[in-house]
């Protein structure tokens, strides 16, 4: 049996990533669309928080959150033409988009609905990770030791770095 | 009143609706990027979510979201960086009018 | 080795090729015309050298029990494939191949002395190209001699086609004349299609014999293995195909390339065009090189036709009907020189029969110490011919050098212009017509007793067209220098040219009337054995007796101007015709390769190729293609589209794992 404040929690926290979705996606100013998933992120950041997995949430709200969105933002002023209004989004195919993604979500629910015997699991108890430990996995060369991807991504995220500048640098 | 699994993947996959949706419609290239977010950060849920309640003594799940927001940090500031650059060119970021290159 | 030098002789004409063709352009015309003369005067001297040396020296290996023997001065590997199929390169000389150094220098040299003045217009300037010519002759006259001195069967393939490039690039001399370039083209490919079957003939016999040699080194040459019953030579006598053994073929193989080169019919029709090339071009083709170098070649390989009686049946009925139907048509020509080109089929085809009916039955060895006696004659008259067909042909070209036309009834009446070309021109008809004591005399004599011996019938046709060769040379003799007093056409008088030109009439002239009694037949015999010969008087006196009434018969009809030889040609005008039009031999080869060949043939396979083979791949070109256009749509550049695609096949494949799972 959870706490009472658990269960309001997720409930905010649930309605929070659903209304903000639906808004983000259907918004017609840019700018609004993304603010509205600045909140979505800060929903999945409590989120995390609530499972118990605080560097997560500290990570989600740093970089998606943070850099992400910042990075939207600016993208999306750079793309205005200056002097003019912003122009209203505008969508196409609305109703194939719609029966496209309400079949999606109709097959994943049957099938969450249909596998009953874990969907219904309890929170079990479990410590919070500690920032050690992470690192010492991150860094680590043992079994379940992350220093091979953890390079990789680093190697990616410079290569990123080299890329954005080339491509965005006025020739 | 339990909070189980299933109450947490059902905001993630409307969330992963929503980003399906917001995809497939809007026609500002931007738009579509921060759709794509959404799908992306449904994922991250997923993997959370199960790595709480089915293997909580381990932590891939974990490092698995670690890393996806990471890479898709990276995406990100590619794919606006060409989109930047498109919108230079083309003096447009609507999707369907970036069609030079077709046959 | 005394004969060493003998590869100066083959060296020099290169190295003058080499030289006039690449810097001659850079000098002087005269001089360049003057070097090509002194080298050439040259390599004359030492072929004499050579010859005289290896008749009448003394040296290693020369003479064994009084026969002469084949001496291989040089023959080093060229190409070495493998350990069985070497090429080699080198220098051997045998009575023939001396004989014919002498020929060849000889004749090679007055040529080149006689176009000093012939290439030159009427103010002495030389002609456009002259440098060019001088080089051409040097190859012409290298690839022969390199043809002569061929120690083994590639080499000869190899100088043959040489000859043949050589006299393409002279009678296509003047290559801005249509005329000139189809003449060279039609000599180039004619020969060459025999030159294909000479290359069969050779793959056939090597395929036997495992080497091209004719004496080897350290293996047993071709000739090696005659004696030899267990050598493979052997072999290819007993292996048949179609009926012939394998042998008989690929000598009658290696006879077609001869033939093409030697003009025999059918393959004669580019002798006759390739007048179109310089006089003395034709001079040098028909009396000393690419016209003897089939005679050579049956003759290099005597020994091995005299082992088979079909190849030398076909050589010997080919030459026997050439000589005839050339004969027929020099009768009737115009041309002066057409006249002169068919003459000299029929003599080569004198010497072709005479080759072949020296392998006569085993009876007349015995009695006429072997079957020496055609080849002997035959080699004889190749020299003697040589020797007065140059004369003919070079008086031709001084001829027409003075008058500018090849026809006769441009000429008439000249011999009170040209007195010293007169006089050399009827020596040289008086020799071919065989008149002792001219050179023609001793040697068609020969050829005509060993085809008496053949057979009766053989020796009554070759005496018969000995009579129409004395009648149509003091035809064209009498024509040319008679019949009626001449019409000046050109703005000065004919009168004799100057003397570069006379000068080698003059030293032919005198050959000519000598040449008859040189001892061929104590020198040149096909084993190397002296032959013992004495003049059989019966065929003497009958043949002298025939050529005298053919010339009478000129006499007749041409000496003065009347209305004979036009009654007669109407008489029978059919066959005048056809024997002016050479028997349509050309009409024939037209129709064969344009009609038959090309139109026939050629045209069906190439619509077949355009709308069958053609046809097949542009559909399949068609089909992609139209196929790509129907789905181009497909790859549309829009992510969104591409995405619907997907999700109906993720949402496809998800409903399907589901309801197998849950039903």
């Amino acid at each position: 049996m959870e706490s009472l404040g658990n269960i309001i929690m997720y409930f905010v926290i649930a309605l929070a990533i659903i209304v903000f979705s639906v808004l983000t996606v259907t918004s017609r100013k840019i700018l609004r669309s993304a603010t509205y998933l600045l909140f979505v992120l800060f929903a999945t950041a409590a989120l995390y928080f609530q499972l118990d997995y605080a560097f997560l949430g500290a990570v989600q709200i740093a970089v998606y959150a943070g850099g992400i969105v910042v990075l939207f933002v600016f993208s999306i002023l750079l793309t205005q033409k200056p002097g003019e209004d912003a122009k209203p989004l505008d969508s196409h195919h609305r109703w194939l988009g719609l029966l496209a993604a309400v079949a999606g979500i109709a097959v994943c629910a049957v099938a969450l609905f249909s596998y009953t015997q874990f969907c219904g699991q309890q929170l079990p108890d479990m410590a919070d990770p500690d920032i050690a430990q992470i690192g010492h996995f991150l860094l680590s060369t043992d079994k379940f030791g992350y220093l091979l991807p953890f390079e990789a991504v680093s190697v990616l995220l410079l290569a990123c770095i080299i890329g954005g500048v080339v491509i965005a640098r006025r020739r | 009143m339990n909070l189980t699994l299933l109450m947490y993947l059902i905001p993630s996959l409307i969330m992963f609706g929503c980003g399906v949706y917001g995809f497939l419609t809007r026609k500002n290239m931007i738009a579509i990027m921060i759709s794509l977010e959404l799908m992306l950060n449904s994922i991250d849920i997923n993997f959370v979510v199960f790595n709480r309640y089915l293997f909580h003594g381990q932590m891939e799940g974990m490092f698995f979201t670690l890393f996806a927001i990471a890479i898709a940090a990276a995406e990100t500031a590619l794919a606006l960086a060409i989109i930047i650059n498109v919108f230079r060119i083309a003096k447009d970021v609507d999707i369907n009018k970036i069609n030079k290159l077709k046959f | 080795m005394p004969l060493s030098y003998t590869i100066a002789v083959i060296a020099i004409p290169l190295l003058m090729f080499l030289f006039l063709g690449l810097v001659g352009v850079k000098m002087n015309k005269k001089v360049t015309g003057v070097l090509g003369v002194c080298g050439m005067l040259i390599t004359t001297i030492l072929a004499y050298g050579v010859a005289l040396t290896y008749f009448f020296g003394t040296g290693e290996g020369q003479m064994v029990d009084g026969v002469r023997k084949a001496v291989t001065v040089f023959n080093p590997d060229w190409l070495s494939f493998s350990d069985q199929l070497v090429v080699r390169m080198g220098i051997m000389l045998d009575p023939i191949a001396a004989m014919m150094l002498v020929v060849i220098c000889t004749v090679s040299l007055m040529v080149h002395l006689y176009s000093l003045g012939y290439m030159c217009d009427h103010h002495g300037n030389a002609e456009k190209g002259f440098q060019r010519y001088y080089a051409f002759l040097a190859l012409f006259t290298f690839s022969m001699l390199g043809l002569v001195v061929a120690t083994n069967l590639f080499q000869i393939f190899i100088f043959f086609e040489m000859v043949g490039v050589s006299s393409y690039l002279l009678i296509g001399f003047y290559y801005t004349s249509p005329a000139a370039i189809h003449a060279s083209k039609k000599a180039f490919i004619v020969t060459r299609l025999a030159d294909l079957f000479f290359l069969v003939g050779i793959l056939i016999l090597s395929f036997y014999t495992q080497t091209f040699d004719f004496f080897g080194n350290d293996v047993n040459g071709i000739m090696g293995m005659l004696d030899d019953p267990q050598a493979s030579l052997a072999q290819a006598g007993t292996t048949t195909f179609m009926g012939c053994s394998a042998m008989a073929w690929a000598l009658t193989f290696i006879f077609i390339g001869g033939a093409g080169k030697s003009a025999m019919y059918p393959l004669h029709i580019w002798l006759p065009d390739a007048m179109e090339g310089p006089t003395p071009v034709s001079a040098l083709i028909h009396a000393a090189t690419m016209v003897v170098a089939g005679v050579y070649l049956v003759a290099r390989l005597f020994p091995l036709y005299v082992l088979v009686q079909g190849a030398m049946d076909i050589i010997c009925v080919v030459g026997a009907f050439t000589a005839f139907y050339a004969a027929a048509i020099a009768c009737v020509q115009s041309d002066i020189k057409r006249a002169l080109a068919f003459s000299t089929i029929s003599q080569i085809a004198f010497m072709m029969t005479s080759l072949a009916v020296s392998s006569a039955n085993g009876q007349l060895i015995e009695i006429h110490g072997g079957y020496g006696l055609g080849y002997m004659a035959s080699m004889f008259h190749l020299f003697t011919h040589a020797m007065f067909k140059a004369l003919l042909f070079l008086c031709a070209g001084a001829i027409i050098h003075a008058v500018h036309s090849n026809e006769n009834d441009k000429m008439h009446g000249l011999h009170k212009y040209m007195p010293i070309t007169s006089i050399a021109f009827l020596i040289g008809c008086l020799a071919i017509a065989g008149i002792p004591p001219f050179a023609g005399f001793w040697s068609k004599d020969e050829i005509l007793v060993a085809a008496y011996e053949k057979g009766l019938g053989w020796g009554l046709w070759m005496s018969m067209v000995a009579g129409m060769t004395a009648f149509y040379m003091f035809r064209i003799y009498f024509l040319i220098f008679h019949w009626k007093k001449h019409e000046i056409h050109t703005e000065h008088a004919p009168a004799d040219q100057p003397w570069t030109m006379t000068l080698p009439l003059i030293i032919l002239a005198t050959i000519s009337i000598v040449a008859g009694f040189v001892p061929a037949a104590n020198l040149v015999t096909w084993d190397g054995a002296p032959l013992h010969t004495q003049l059989n008087w019966t065929v003497a006196c009958s043949s002298v007796l025939i050529a005298c009434v053919g010339i009478g018969l000129a006499f007749k009809m041409y000496y003065k101007e009347n209305a004979l030889p036009e009654r007669m040609a109407n008489s029978c005008r059919g066959l005048w015709t056809a024997a002016y039009k050479r028997f349509y031999m050309d009409e024939l080869y037209q129709f064969i390769t344009h009609k038959v060949i090309f139109q026939g043939i050629c045209k069906p396979i190439a619509k077949f190729d355009r709308a069958i083979i053609d046809g097949f791949f542009n559909m399949l070109a068609q089909v992609t293609n139209q196929t790509s256009f129907g789905i181009r749509k497909l790859q549309s550049g829009s992510i969104q589209s591409y995405v619907y695609f997907y999700l109906i096949g993720a949402l496809l494949l998800a409903g399907i794992t589901m309801a197998c799972v849950l039903l």
